[in-house]
């Protein structure tokens, strides 16, 4: 056969992919109205919490749906999880090989200095921009 | 004509073509996955960042994610009509995933202009360090699936390599995943 060959049936059975669309389709509606609910009726933790749950926790279900759905993993051999999940690993590795330096800013015997300083400036550069934005739009008014 | 190693040798329990598309995104895992983890080390040690990621426009980058989604959705109907051994219906699909890749591209191109236009460029501090090189780093990833994409669909419209239709699939839902990521970190955690 001259190299026309379908892909072999590993996926005899697909389901219904438009379904599985309209599922992805109403939780990005979800994950973008959630936080901006949150934002106009809550406050403090709860406040965060939700966004962190409507925002990240749907966007593990989305990437749940579409990796066994559209990639199939789940009829992959062992391998393809084995080879994802090393790499998965390795950030795991990298997040907790770094993350103390990096999400403190001080300890022990230590004070990140240009980092503090980096935050000051660049509120402080925010707060500036803030105030340039209300006075551009009093002199438009 | 012999048929290609890629489909014919099997180590692993799966073709060496699929396999290498999976050695491809294990790869790929490492680059985003190091950006997206940095990006979250980052943005928890640094309380500013939420004041530059309220610049984003949340209505545009899920536009973008709804045109992922459904080139997402044409690629995996382009794999099923592959398997039925319809080559010309799965290579209409591949074009348009195409499609879809072209107008997340649009769509970015009209986002950066109009943040470069206002003053947001990519060394106006780590937030934007960050979004340039992550948004950037995946554009080029839809670009090259994209042209890929064209590729095996041209050979599918004559009923030849079928099964390059599923890894090119593989590779574009990967994409697909990257971006399902990058919108809430972007665009929605403000």
């Amino acid at each position: 056969m001259a190299g026309n060959n379908p892909p072999e049936a590993t996926h005899a059975s697909h389901p219904n992919y438009v379904k599985i669309w309209g599922v992805l389709v109403v939780l990005l509606i979800a994950s973008v109205a959630g936080p901006m609910i949150a934002s106009a009726t809550m406050s403090g933790h709860v406040k965060t919490a939700f966004v962190l749950i409507t925002a990240f926790g749907i966007a593990l279900v989305k990437a749940y749906l579409v990796a066994v759905n559209f990639m199939h993993v789940r009829v992959e051999p062992k391998i393809v999880m084995f080879i994802v999940a090393v790499m998965l690993g390795c950030m795991v590795l990298l997040w907790a090989g770094v993350a103390p330096d990096v999400q403190r800013h001080q300890g022990v015997n230590w004070d990140n200095i240009s980092a503090k300083e980096e935050i000051k400036r660049a509120l402080s550069a925010g707060a500036k921009h803030a105030g340039d934005g209300k006075a551009h739009e009093g002199a438009a008014h | 004509m012999e048929q290609p190693l890629s489909l014919t040798r099997n180590t692993a329990g799966l073709p060496t073509g699929r396999l290498g598309v999976w050695w491809l995104i294990a790869s790929e895992v490492v680059i985003f996955g190091g950006l997206i983890v940095s990006y979250l080390m980052f943005r928890v040690a640094h309380q500013e960042w939420a004041d530059q990621s309220a610049h984003t426009n949340t209505w545009a980058g899920a536009f973008n994610t709804l045109v992922l989604l459904t080139s997402s959705l044409s690629a995996v109907l382009a794999h099923q009509a592959a398997q039925a051994g319809n080559g010309k219906k799965a290579a209409r699909f591949l074009r348009f995933t195409v499609l879809g890749g072209s107008v997340f591209l649009v769509v970015k191109a009209i986002e950066w202009t109009t943040e470069i236009n206002a003053g947001l460029t990519i060394s106006s501090g780590m937030f934007w360090s960050f979004y340039y090189t992550a948004t950037g780093l995946h554009g080029l990833h839809v670009l090259a699936g994209m042209v890929v994409m064209l590729f095996v669909a041209a050979d599918a419209a004559k009923n030849k390599n079928l099964h390059r239709v599923e890894n090119a699939g593989i590779y574009w839902h990967f994409v697909d995943l990257v971006w399902i990521f990058l919108f809430p970190l972007l665009y929605i955690a403000k």
